[in-house]
Protein backbone atom coordinates (compact mmCIF):
# COMPACT_ATOMS: atom_id res chain seq x y z
CA UNK A 1 0.00 0.00 0.00
CA UNK A 2 2.03 2.99 -1.46
CA UNK A 3 1.67 6.66 -0.68
CA UNK A 4 0.53 8.63 -3.79
CA UNK A 5 1.21 12.90 -3.54
CA UNK A 6 -0.90 14.05 -6.54
CA UNK A 7 -1.17 17.32 -8.20
CA UNK A 8 -4.16 18.46 -10.42
CA UNK A 9 -5.33 18.03 -13.13
CA UNK A 10 -4.73 14.49 -12.87
CA UNK A 11 -3.76 12.36 -15.84
CA UNK A 12 -5.07 8.67 -16.86
CA UNK A 13 -2.05 7.25 -16.07
CA UNK A 14 -1.30 8.69 -12.46
CA UNK A 15 -5.40 7.19 -11.85
CA UNK A 16 -4.50 3.84 -13.84
CA UNK A 17 -1.35 3.53 -10.97
CA UNK A 18 -3.44 3.62 -8.19
CA UNK A 19 -4.47 0.63 -6.38
CA UNK A 20 -6.95 -0.24 -3.37
CA UNK A 21 -5.99 0.85 -0.10
CA UNK A 22 -3.01 2.96 -1.33
CA UNK A 23 -3.24 6.54 -0.08
CA UNK A 24 -3.69 9.49 -1.91
CA UNK A 25 -2.74 13.69 -1.00
CA UNK A 26 -3.93 16.42 -3.21
CA UNK A 27 -2.94 19.33 -4.08
CA UNK A 28 -4.14 21.83 -6.78
CA UNK A 29 -7.68 22.31 -7.37
CA UNK A 30 -10.51 20.38 -6.00
CA UNK A 31 -14.58 20.91 -7.35
CA UNK A 32 -16.73 20.45 -5.19
CA UNK A 33 -20.24 19.45 -6.07
CA UNK A 34 -23.14 17.89 -4.43
CA UNK A 35 -26.83 16.49 -5.55
CA UNK A 36 -28.56 19.47 -6.82
CA UNK A 37 -25.49 20.76 -8.99
CA UNK A 38 -25.44 17.10 -10.59
CA UNK A 39 -29.23 17.91 -11.11
CA UNK A 40 -28.77 20.80 -12.74
CA UNK A 41 -25.63 19.56 -14.85
CA UNK A 42 -27.80 16.52 -15.80
CA UNK A 43 -31.09 16.48 -15.12
CA UNK A 44 -31.67 20.47 -16.69
CA UNK A 45 -28.50 19.42 -19.01
CA UNK A 46 -26.75 22.98 -18.05
CA UNK A 47 -22.97 22.75 -18.62
CA UNK A 48 -20.79 23.45 -15.69
CA UNK A 49 -19.16 27.34 -16.40
CA UNK A 50 -15.47 26.30 -15.56
CA UNK A 51 -13.19 23.16 -16.89
CA UNK A 52 -13.73 19.88 -14.96
CA UNK A 53 -11.07 17.33 -16.97
CA UNK A 54 -8.40 16.35 -15.40
CA UNK A 55 -10.70 17.07 -12.30
CA UNK A 56 -11.26 16.03 -8.46
CA UNK A 57 -14.84 16.41 -7.42
CA UNK A 58 -15.74 16.42 -3.55
CA UNK A 59 -18.85 15.25 -2.32
CA UNK A 60 -19.67 18.59 -0.42
CA UNK A 61 -22.52 21.26 0.94
CA UNK A 62 -19.74 23.48 2.45
CA UNK A 63 -21.11 26.10 5.36
CA UNK A 64 -19.42 29.32 4.76
CA UNK A 65 -19.99 32.89 5.62
CA UNK A 66 -20.01 35.19 2.42
CA UNK A 67 -18.05 38.75 3.07
CA UNK A 68 -18.38 42.06 2.21
CA UNK A 69 -16.92 41.63 -1.09
CA UNK A 70 -18.99 38.68 -2.25
CA UNK A 71 -15.92 36.66 -1.85
CA UNK A 72 -16.83 33.43 0.67
CA UNK A 73 -14.91 32.29 4.20
CA UNK A 74 -15.11 28.79 5.06
CA UNK A 75 -16.83 27.48 8.12
CA UNK A 76 -16.80 24.00 7.94
CA UNK A 77 -16.45 21.78 4.79
CA UNK A 78 -16.76 18.41 4.90
CA UNK A 79 -18.45 15.46 2.97
CA UNK A 80 -21.63 14.12 2.21
CA UNK A 81 -22.48 10.35 1.56
CA UNK A 82 -21.64 9.99 -2.31
CA UNK A 83 -24.64 6.78 -3.08
CA UNK A 84 -27.09 9.05 -3.22
CA UNK A 85 -25.83 10.66 -6.64
CA UNK A 86 -24.02 7.71 -7.92
CA UNK A 87 -25.60 7.79 -11.02
CA UNK A 88 -24.17 11.45 -11.81
CA UNK A 89 -20.41 9.81 -12.12
CA UNK A 90 -20.58 8.19 -15.39
CA UNK A 91 -21.51 11.18 -17.37
CA UNK A 92 -19.56 13.38 -14.68
CA UNK A 93 -16.49 10.93 -15.92
CA UNK A 94 -17.46 10.58 -19.42
CA UNK A 95 -18.92 14.09 -20.95
CA UNK A 96 -17.02 16.69 -18.56
CA UNK A 97 -13.40 14.38 -18.28
CA UNK A 98 -13.89 13.95 -14.38
CA UNK A 99 -10.72 11.50 -12.67
CA UNK A 100 -11.69 11.38 -9.14
CA UNK A 101 -14.16 11.35 -7.08
CA UNK A 102 -14.06 11.70 -3.01
CA UNK A 103 -16.52 11.52 -0.64
CA UNK A 104 -18.24 8.58 1.84
CA UNK A 105 -20.08 6.10 1.94
CA UNK A 106 -19.02 4.45 -2.03
CA UNK A 107 -20.60 4.35 -5.20
CA UNK A 108 -22.26 0.95 -6.73
CA UNK A 109 -21.25 -1.36 -9.54
CA UNK A 110 -22.14 0.99 -12.27
CA UNK A 111 -19.67 3.64 -11.15
CA UNK A 112 -16.75 0.49 -10.38
CA UNK A 113 -16.97 -0.32 -14.53
CA UNK A 114 -17.46 3.45 -15.47
CA UNK A 115 -13.86 4.36 -13.77
CA UNK A 116 -12.19 1.03 -15.30
CA UNK A 117 -13.52 1.99 -18.34
CA UNK A 118 -12.72 5.90 -18.41
CA UNK A 119 -9.66 5.78 -16.38
CA UNK A 120 -11.33 7.42 -12.74
CA UNK A 121 -10.63 6.37 -9.30
CA UNK A 122 -12.88 7.07 -5.77
CA UNK A 123 -10.87 8.56 -3.22
CA UNK A 124 -12.76 7.58 -0.09
CA UNK A 125 -12.37 10.52 2.77
CA UNK A 126 -13.19 9.77 6.50
CA UNK A 127 -16.58 10.83 6.89
CA UNK A 128 -17.25 13.45 9.39
CA UNK A 129 -13.94 15.02 9.54
CA UNK A 130 -14.79 18.56 8.41
CA UNK A 131 -12.06 20.47 10.62
CA UNK A 132 -9.17 18.57 9.34
CA UNK A 133 -10.55 18.76 6.09
CA UNK A 134 -11.92 22.56 6.39
CA UNK A 135 -7.91 23.15 7.53
CA UNK A 136 -6.72 21.43 4.08
CA UNK A 137 -9.11 23.69 2.20
CA UNK A 138 -6.74 26.73 1.58
CA UNK A 139 -9.17 29.09 -0.09
CA UNK A 140 -12.58 28.98 -1.71
CA UNK A 141 -11.57 30.58 -5.35
CA UNK A 142 -14.65 30.66 -7.11
CA UNK A 143 -18.38 29.75 -6.65
CA UNK A 144 -20.91 29.18 -9.27
CA UNK A 145 -24.84 28.54 -9.34
CA UNK A 146 -25.34 30.38 -6.04
CA UNK A 147 -29.28 30.40 -6.06
CA UNK A 148 -28.35 26.56 -5.28
CA UNK A 149 -27.06 27.23 -2.13
CA UNK A 150 -25.34 25.73 -0.12
CA UNK A 151 -25.19 23.03 -3.28
CA UNK A 152 -23.62 25.60 -5.82
CA UNK A 153 -20.71 24.32 -8.07
CA UNK A 154 -17.05 25.22 -5.93
CA UNK A 155 -13.95 25.62 -6.71
CA UNK A 156 -10.98 24.80 -3.67
CA UNK A 157 -7.67 25.24 -3.81
CA UNK A 158 -6.08 22.86 -1.66
CA UNK A 159 -2.90 21.31 0.05
CA UNK A 160 -1.94 17.94 0.88
CA UNK A 161 -5.43 17.16 0.97
CA UNK A 162 -5.83 13.94 2.61
CA UNK A 163 -4.93 11.06 3.44
CA UNK A 164 -7.49 9.70 0.78
CA UNK A 165 -7.68 6.00 0.06
CA UNK A 166 -8.26 4.27 -2.80
CA UNK A 167 -11.84 2.49 -2.47
CA UNK A 168 -12.39 2.34 -5.97
CA UNK A 169 -9.88 1.96 -8.59
CA UNK A 170 -9.35 1.96 -11.80
CA UNK A 171 -8.87 -1.75 -12.71
CA UNK A 172 -12.94 -2.71 -12.00
CA UNK A 173 -12.20 -3.11 -7.91
CA UNK A 174 -13.84 -2.15 -5.11
CA UNK A 175 -13.02 -1.69 -1.33
CA UNK A 176 -16.41 -1.56 -0.48
CA UNK A 177 -17.98 -4.50 -2.24
CA UNK A 178 -14.94 -6.64 -1.12
CA UNK A 179 -15.90 -5.64 2.61
CA UNK A 180 -19.46 -6.38 1.94
CA UNK A 181 -18.89 -9.50 0.93
CA UNK A 182 -16.66 -10.60 3.26
CA UNK A 183 -19.20 -9.51 5.77
CA UNK A 184 -22.08 -11.33 4.02
CA UNK A 185 -20.18 -14.48 4.27
CA UNK A 186 -19.70 -14.03 7.91
CA UNK A 187 -23.35 -12.72 8.21
CA UNK A 188 -24.36 -16.00 6.86
CA UNK A 189 -22.28 -18.46 9.99
CA UNK A 190 -23.78 -15.94 12.21
CA UNK A 191 -26.60 -18.74 14.07
CA UNK A 192 -28.50 -15.51 15.74
CA UNK A 193 -29.30 -17.85 19.13
CA UNK B 1 -32.73 36.03 33.43
CA UNK B 2 -36.00 34.71 33.25
CA UNK B 3 -36.12 31.05 33.19
CA UNK B 4 -37.42 31.31 29.48
CA UNK B 5 -34.60 33.80 28.44
CA UNK B 6 -32.64 30.86 30.13
CA UNK B 7 -33.93 27.80 28.09
CA UNK B 8 -33.56 30.33 24.78
CA UNK B 9 -29.80 30.89 25.62
CA UNK B 10 -29.00 26.84 27.02
CA UNK B 11 -30.69 25.75 23.35
CA UNK B 12 -28.78 28.42 21.52
CA UNK B 13 -25.12 27.64 23.26
CA UNK B 14 -26.03 23.58 23.36
CA UNK B 15 -26.56 23.50 19.62
CA UNK B 16 -23.15 24.85 19.19
CA UNK B 17 -21.08 23.04 22.08
CA UNK B 18 -22.71 20.14 20.67
CA UNK B 19 -21.67 20.70 17.17
CA UNK B 20 -17.72 21.22 18.74
CA UNK B 21 -17.46 19.47 21.40
CA UNK B 22 -17.14 15.40 21.83
CA UNK B 23 -18.74 13.98 24.48
CA UNK B 24 -15.88 12.16 27.00
CA UNK B 25 -17.15 8.78 26.26
CA UNK B 26 -17.14 8.64 22.95
CA UNK B 27 -13.35 9.70 22.22
CA UNK B 28 -13.05 6.96 25.32
CA UNK B 29 -14.65 4.93 22.51
CA UNK B 30 -12.92 5.98 19.76
CA UNK B 31 -9.27 5.51 21.18
CA UNK B 32 -10.27 2.06 22.53
CA UNK B 33 -11.56 1.46 18.27
CA UNK B 34 -8.11 2.61 17.08
CA UNK B 35 -6.00 0.56 19.96
CA UNK B 36 -7.87 -2.65 18.78
CA UNK B 37 -7.18 -2.00 15.16
CA UNK B 38 -3.87 -1.62 15.62
CA UNK B 39 -3.60 -4.98 17.39
CA UNK B 40 -4.99 -6.72 14.21
CA UNK B 41 -2.78 -5.20 12.05
CA UNK B 42 -5.58 -3.21 10.05
CA UNK B 43 -3.43 -0.29 8.62
CA UNK B 44 -6.64 1.35 6.36
CA UNK B 45 -9.01 1.06 9.77
CA UNK B 46 -6.33 2.24 11.57
CA UNK B 47 -5.72 4.79 9.32
CA UNK B 48 -9.76 6.08 9.19
CA UNK B 49 -9.79 6.41 13.06
CA UNK B 50 -6.34 7.96 13.37
CA UNK B 51 -8.46 10.77 11.40
CA UNK B 52 -11.34 10.85 12.98
CA UNK B 53 -9.27 11.27 16.29
CA UNK B 54 -6.86 13.99 14.76
CA UNK B 55 -9.86 15.34 13.56
CA UNK B 56 -11.32 15.90 17.31
CA UNK B 57 -8.15 17.58 18.08
CA UNK B 58 -8.08 19.95 15.30
CA UNK B 59 -11.77 20.60 16.11
CA UNK B 60 -10.77 21.64 19.50
CA UNK B 61 -7.98 23.54 19.09
CA UNK B 62 -9.54 25.92 16.15
CA UNK B 63 -12.58 26.07 18.45
CA UNK B 64 -14.30 25.06 15.63
CA UNK B 65 -16.89 22.00 13.95
CA UNK B 66 -16.22 18.50 14.05
CA UNK B 67 -18.27 18.22 11.06
CA UNK B 68 -20.20 20.23 8.70
CA UNK B 69 -23.80 18.48 8.70
CA UNK B 70 -25.38 20.77 11.39
CA UNK B 71 -28.20 18.46 11.36
CA UNK B 72 -31.81 18.50 12.46
CA UNK B 73 -31.64 19.28 15.89
CA UNK B 74 -33.41 17.23 19.00
CA UNK B 75 -33.90 17.81 22.04
CA UNK B 76 -34.97 16.06 25.45
CA UNK B 77 -36.53 17.89 28.29
CA UNK B 78 -36.67 16.77 31.29
CA UNK B 79 -38.98 19.29 32.92
CA UNK B 80 -39.04 19.02 37.45
CA UNK B 81 -42.26 18.67 38.60
CA UNK B 82 -42.09 20.88 41.15
CA UNK B 83 -41.58 23.92 38.86
CA UNK B 84 -44.90 25.82 37.29
CA UNK B 85 -43.92 26.27 33.80
CA UNK B 86 -45.47 26.92 30.25
CA UNK B 87 -44.73 24.23 28.41
CA UNK B 88 -45.66 26.09 25.35
CA UNK B 89 -43.10 28.59 25.96
CA UNK B 90 -40.41 26.23 26.60
CA UNK B 91 -40.74 24.72 23.41
CA UNK B 92 -40.73 28.22 21.58
CA UNK B 93 -38.00 29.38 23.42
CA UNK B 94 -35.89 25.84 22.44
CA UNK B 95 -36.99 26.72 18.70
CA UNK B 96 -35.62 30.68 19.17
CA UNK B 97 -32.69 29.12 20.14
CA UNK B 98 -32.26 26.86 17.27
CA UNK B 99 -32.87 30.02 14.65
CA UNK B 100 -30.17 32.09 17.00
CA UNK B 101 -27.50 29.45 16.58
CA UNK B 102 -28.20 29.15 13.30
CA UNK B 103 -27.89 33.34 12.11
CA UNK B 104 -25.35 34.24 14.95
CA UNK B 105 -22.40 31.31 14.76
CA UNK B 106 -23.54 30.97 11.94
CA UNK B 107 -24.68 27.17 11.16
CA UNK B 108 -25.46 25.58 7.77
CA UNK B 109 -29.37 25.09 7.75
CA UNK B 110 -30.68 21.84 6.79
CA UNK B 111 -34.34 22.15 6.84
CA UNK B 112 -36.47 22.39 3.81
CA UNK B 113 -40.61 21.27 3.03
CA UNK B 114 -40.27 17.82 2.25
CA UNK B 115 -42.24 18.03 -0.62
CA UNK B 116 -41.43 21.31 -2.54
CA UNK B 117 -37.71 21.27 -1.09
CA UNK B 118 -38.07 24.92 -0.39
CA UNK B 119 -35.26 25.84 2.57
CA UNK B 120 -36.05 27.50 5.54
CA UNK B 121 -32.55 28.93 6.60
CA UNK B 122 -33.25 28.56 10.02
CA UNK B 123 -32.71 24.88 10.78
CA UNK B 124 -36.47 25.17 12.07
CA UNK B 125 -39.84 24.61 10.69
CA UNK B 126 -43.05 22.55 11.06
CA UNK B 127 -42.19 20.30 13.86
CA UNK B 128 -38.52 20.46 14.10
CA UNK B 129 -36.89 21.06 16.76
CA UNK B 130 -38.10 17.70 17.55
CA UNK B 131 -38.74 17.92 20.94
CA UNK B 132 -39.06 14.94 23.72
CA UNK B 133 -40.37 16.07 26.42
CA UNK B 134 -40.59 14.11 29.95
CA UNK B 135 -41.03 15.06 33.67
CA UNK B 136 -39.12 14.23 37.00
CA UNK B 137 -40.57 13.89 40.02
CA UNK B 138 -39.53 16.26 43.22
CA UNK B 139 -36.71 18.54 41.15
CA UNK B 140 -37.27 22.00 40.26
CA UNK B 141 -34.87 22.33 37.79
CA UNK B 142 -34.75 21.95 33.74
CA UNK B 143 -32.92 19.26 31.77
CA UNK B 144 -31.96 19.95 28.55
CA UNK B 145 -30.06 17.27 26.47
CA UNK B 146 -29.18 18.51 22.88
CA UNK B 147 -28.42 16.23 19.90
CA UNK B 148 -27.68 17.72 16.48
CA UNK B 149 -28.64 14.75 14.22
CA UNK B 150 -26.69 14.15 11.17
CA UNK B 151 -28.59 12.79 8.15
CA UNK B 152 -25.54 9.98 7.00
CA UNK B 153 -26.85 8.27 10.34
CA UNK B 154 -30.21 9.20 10.05
CA UNK B 155 -31.31 8.33 6.67
CA UNK B 156 -30.22 4.63 7.63
CA UNK B 157 -33.34 4.31 9.74
CA UNK B 158 -35.35 1.15 10.20
CA UNK B 159 -38.58 -0.30 11.41
CA UNK B 160 -39.77 -3.68 11.39
CA UNK B 161 -42.67 -4.87 13.08
CA UNK B 162 -41.83 -8.76 13.46
CA UNK B 163 -43.79 -11.73 14.05
CA UNK B 164 -44.03 -12.60 18.22
CA UNK B 165 -42.86 -16.28 16.88
CA UNK B 166 -39.66 -14.18 15.12
CA UNK B 167 -38.54 -13.92 19.02
CA UNK B 168 -34.97 -12.65 20.09
CA UNK B 169 -33.51 -14.58 17.74
CA UNK B 170 -35.55 -12.80 14.92
CA UNK B 171 -34.83 -9.51 16.82
CA UNK B 172 -30.80 -9.94 16.16
CA UNK B 173 -31.04 -10.95 12.82
CA UNK B 174 -33.12 -7.60 11.85
CA UNK B 175 -30.31 -5.34 13.94
CA UNK B 176 -27.55 -6.95 11.99
CA UNK B 177 -29.23 -6.65 8.68
CA UNK B 178 -29.59 -2.96 9.07
CA UNK B 179 -25.86 -2.48 10.15
CA UNK B 180 -24.92 -4.62 6.51
CA UNK B 181 -27.29 -2.46 4.27
CA UNK B 182 -26.33 0.78 5.83
CA UNK B 183 -22.50 -0.06 5.31
CA UNK B 184 -20.27 2.84 4.97
CA UNK B 185 -23.05 5.43 4.57
CA UNK B 186 -23.83 5.85 8.15
CA UNK B 187 -20.21 7.49 8.98
CA UNK B 188 -19.02 3.92 11.34
CA UNK B 189 -18.02 2.91 13.75
CA UNK B 190 -21.66 3.95 14.93
CA UNK B 191 -23.77 4.05 18.24
CA UNK B 192 -26.76 1.32 17.22
CA UNK B 193 -29.57 2.13 19.00
CA UNK B 194 -32.06 -0.25 18.99
CA UNK B 195 -35.92 0.02 20.52
CA UNK B 196 -37.74 -3.10 21.26
CA UNK B 197 -41.84 -3.09 22.05
CA UNK B 198 -44.24 -0.74 22.19
CA UNK B 199 -46.59 0.88 19.12
CA UNK B 200 -44.89 1.41 16.15
CA UNK B 201 -43.84 5.12 16.97
CA UNK B 202 -42.45 4.09 20.67
CA UNK B 203 -39.87 2.06 19.26
CA UNK B 204 -38.68 4.56 16.86
CA UNK B 205 -38.75 6.73 19.80
CA UNK B 206 -37.07 4.40 22.00
CA UNK B 207 -34.14 4.03 19.43
CA UNK B 208 -33.34 7.60 19.16
CA UNK B 209 -33.23 7.58 23.08
CA UNK B 210 -30.76 4.57 22.51
CA UNK B 211 -28.42 6.23 19.48
CA UNK B 212 -28.78 9.82 20.91
CA UNK B 213 -29.12 10.15 24.34
CA UNK B 214 -27.42 6.89 25.91
CA UNK B 215 -23.81 7.25 27.91
CA UNK B 216 -21.66 4.81 26.17
CA UNK B 217 -20.40 2.44 28.71
CA UNK B 218 -23.69 2.81 30.10
CA UNK B 219 -26.08 -0.79 30.29
CA UNK B 220 -29.76 -1.05 29.61
CA UNK B 221 -30.66 -2.17 33.71
CA UNK B 222 -32.87 -4.62 32.41
CA UNK B 223 -30.39 -7.80 32.33
CA UNK B 224 -32.04 -9.76 29.32
CA UNK B 225 -31.65 -6.07 27.70
CA UNK B 226 -28.36 -5.83 28.61
CA UNK B 227 -27.20 -8.85 27.53
CA UNK B 228 -28.83 -8.33 24.13
CA UNK B 229 -26.53 -5.03 23.90
CA UNK B 230 -23.60 -7.30 24.77
CA UNK B 231 -24.46 -9.73 22.05
CA UNK B 232 -25.28 -6.79 19.26
CA UNK B 233 -21.82 -5.71 19.36
CA UNK B 234 -20.12 -8.83 19.47
CA UNK B 235 -21.86 -9.75 16.36
CA UNK B 236 -21.97 -6.16 14.52
CA UNK B 237 -18.18 -5.81 15.17
CA UNK B 238 -17.60 -9.52 13.63
CA UNK B 239 -19.09 -8.26 9.94
CA UNK B 240 -15.42 -6.76 9.68
CA UNK B 241 -17.00 -3.70 7.76
CA UNK B 242 -14.82 -1.41 9.72
CA UNK B 243 -14.38 1.85 10.04
CA UNK B 244 -16.40 4.52 7.51
CA UNK B 245 -17.12 0.41 5.84
CA UNK B 246 -13.75 -0.07 4.61
CA UNK B 247 -13.23 -3.32 6.79
CA UNK B 248 -11.87 -3.61 10.48
CA UNK B 249 -13.20 -4.83 13.86
CA UNK B 250 -14.85 -1.64 15.00
CA UNK B 251 -18.02 -1.17 13.24
CA UNK B 252 -19.95 0.05 16.15
CA UNK B 253 -19.00 1.46 19.14
CA UNK B 254 -21.36 0.79 20.89
CA UNK B 255 -25.17 -0.85 20.59
CA UNK B 256 -28.12 0.85 23.33
CA UNK B 257 -31.18 -1.18 23.56
CA UNK B 258 -34.06 0.82 25.00
CA UNK B 259 -37.61 -1.36 25.68
CA UNK B 260 -41.14 -0.74 26.50
CA UNK B 261 -43.86 -3.32 26.75
CA UNK B 262 -45.94 -4.25 23.94
CA UNK B 263 -48.88 -5.95 22.08
CA UNK B 264 -48.92 -9.97 22.45
CA UNK B 265 -49.06 -10.39 18.73
CA UNK B 266 -46.20 -7.48 18.62
CA UNK B 267 -43.11 -7.82 18.21
CA UNK B 268 -41.58 -4.33 16.65
CA UNK B 269 -37.88 -3.87 16.48
CA UNK B 270 -36.55 0.17 14.88
CA UNK B 271 -33.20 0.58 14.21
CA UNK B 272 -31.64 4.52 14.89
CA UNK B 273 -28.10 4.98 14.05
CA UNK B 274 -25.67 7.96 15.04
CA UNK B 275 -22.36 8.21 13.26
CA UNK B 276 -19.02 8.07 15.34
CA UNK B 277 -19.11 12.03 16.51
CA UNK B 278 -21.79 10.69 19.18
CA UNK B 279 -22.56 14.40 19.99
CA UNK B 280 -25.04 15.69 22.28
CA UNK B 281 -24.55 18.42 25.10
CA UNK B 282 -26.42 18.87 28.32
CA UNK B 283 -27.53 21.53 30.26
CA UNK B 284 -29.56 22.13 33.59
CA UNK B 285 -31.43 25.26 34.24
CA UNK B 286 -32.10 26.33 37.73
CA UNK B 287 -35.31 27.92 38.94
CA UNK B 288 -33.83 31.01 39.21
CA UNK B 289 -32.42 30.88 35.45
CA UNK B 290 -28.83 29.75 36.39
CA UNK B 291 -27.53 27.62 34.09
CA UNK B 292 -24.86 24.95 34.63
CA UNK B 293 -23.49 23.22 31.38
CA UNK B 294 -21.82 19.64 31.35
CA UNK B 295 -22.41 16.39 31.36
CA UNK B 296 -23.64 15.53 35.24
Amino acid sequence: MAHHKLETPLTEDAVRALRLEDTVSITGIIFGIRDATQIRIFDQGIAPPCDLSGGVCLHTAPGVRKLADGRYEKLSIGTTTSTRMDRFTEPLMEQYGVRAIVGKGGLLAGSVRAMQRLGGVYLAITGGAAALETLQIEEITDVWWEDLMPECLWRFRVRDFGPLIVAIDAHGNSLFDRVKAEAAARIREFSFD
Amino acid sequence: MSIYDSIEEAAKELYIRALKDIPADVRAALDRGLRAEQQSGNTTAEQVLFTIIENIKVADEQDTLVCQDTGLPVFRVRIGTALNVDGAEIESRLRIGCERATREYPLRSNTVHPLTRKPTHTNTGQGIPAVKLGFARGTDEIEIVMAPKGSGSENMSFLKMLNPADGRKGIKRFVVECVFESGARPCPPVILGVGLGGTSDVAMQLAKEASCFREIGSSNPDPDAAQLEAELLDLVNRTGLGPQGLGGATTALAVHVEWAHTHISHNPVAVNIQCWRGERARAVISADGGIRYGAS
